[in-house]
């Protein structure tokens, strides 16, 4: 698929304000089970990205993920600072300018691999991974209908809320950490939300 | 290798890194390269990688550096500091699996007898309060 300027634009500002919008929602889920830092760290990263939204932009996908994740690496502050930004900036390392739906499943499976790398984890420890792992898998076996991802993010998000944190903060809770969804499960929802949402408006 | 290790302290709080490092210069003077931070980008509680970046620099040594971090995002921020650094920069730095505080001091008085990387490292992460 050939981006366009205007198209990347559309989805670039789409992921950051939707981040932006639940910074308060992000902060109160991260309260409940780990040091509640999450919304306001993740504002301030998105919206460094979209600070750079012109620049970005203007760059084909692997140029413009890798600029994204690096903007993440150094203003988040937190520990989603390096697992966001290994995430786009593997996505970047592994696109080609023009990517396809192949390219792009090839490029979730190593960025999510490079994530669980980074942050030591696995899918089922209560984390982002618990939602980029699934629809990384639904993307690698074949499926990838708009409306199924983002159901099967949401859904995969849902899924942390009984789960035992293993890694994180909120490992340090132990079985009270129970109960409650995972702030980066949440926000990695919403940014696959955020891309289906604008991909649903080309097609 | 030549020289003292170095020693970056890195914590989610500016208060925790300089109080660890008043306790590190207690007891090494100015013997030991020393580095510290503390805050995210905006000064809250957090960890920034261009402010570890910058205490490596700080406390840059030949004979490498050795970083204490306390809590999971100072350590993964660390990392990520640490792959940035120049090539033959990031082979010459290992973050310690030790309390910050405690291994901080162990680190630095073990390198300020001219130990290598590797046996400062040993030194911080072998402590254990008695």
């Amino acid at each position: 698929m050939n981006l366009s300027e205007a198209m990347q634009r559309e989805l670039i500002t789409t992921v950051c304000e939707r981040i932006v919008a639940a910074t308060e929602e992000l902060t109160d889920l991260d309260r409940a089970i780990g040091d509640g830092d999450h919304g306001l760290n993740m504002k301030r990263g998105f919206e460094d990205v979209l600070s750079k939204l012109d620049q970005l932009a203007a760059k084909p996908p692997p140029g413009a993920l890798a600029d994204a994740g690096m903007a993440l690496v150094m203003k988040v502050g937190g520990a989603a600072g390096p697992l966001y930004g290994t995430l786009f900036m593997s996505l970047g390392k592994a696109l080609p300018e023009s990517p396809t739906l192949d390219d792009l499943t090839t490029a979730l499976d190593l960025a999510v691999a490079a994530v669980q790398r980074r942050g030591k984890s696995t899918a089922g420890q209560k984390t982002m991974l618990d939602v980029w792992v699934p629809i990384s898998g639904l993307l690698a076996a074949g499926e990838s209908d708009l409306d199924t991802v983002r159901r099967r993010a949401a859904e995969a998000a849902d899924a942390t809320v009984p789960m035992l944190a293993i890694r994180g903060r909120a490992s340090f809770l132990g079985e009270r950490s129970i109960g409650h969804m995972d702030p980066g499960a949440r926000s990695s929802q919403l940014i696959i939300e955020a891309t289906c949402d604008v991909m649903e408006g080309w097609s | 290798m030549t020289g003292i290790v170095g020693i970056v302290i890195v914590s989610h709080s500016a208060d925790v890194a300089s109080g660890t490092a008043d306790m590190v210069r207690q007891m090494v003077g100015d013997e030991v390269p020393l580095g510290h931070c503390g805050g995210d980008p905006d000064g809250g509680l957090g960890t920034s990688v261009e402010r570890i970046m910058a205490a490596i620099d700080a406390a840059w040594s030949d004979a490498g550096v050795a970083v204490l971090v306390d809590l999971g995002g100072a350590e993964t921020n660390s990392e990520m500091a640490i792959e940035m650094l120049p090539d033959e920069q990031r082979s010459k730095v290992v973050i310690c699996n030790a309390p910050i505080v405690e291994g901080a001091v162990m680190a630095a008085t073990e390198a300020s007898g001219g130990s290598s990387l590797e046996e400062v490292r040993r030194t911080a992460e072998e402590y254990s309060p008695a």
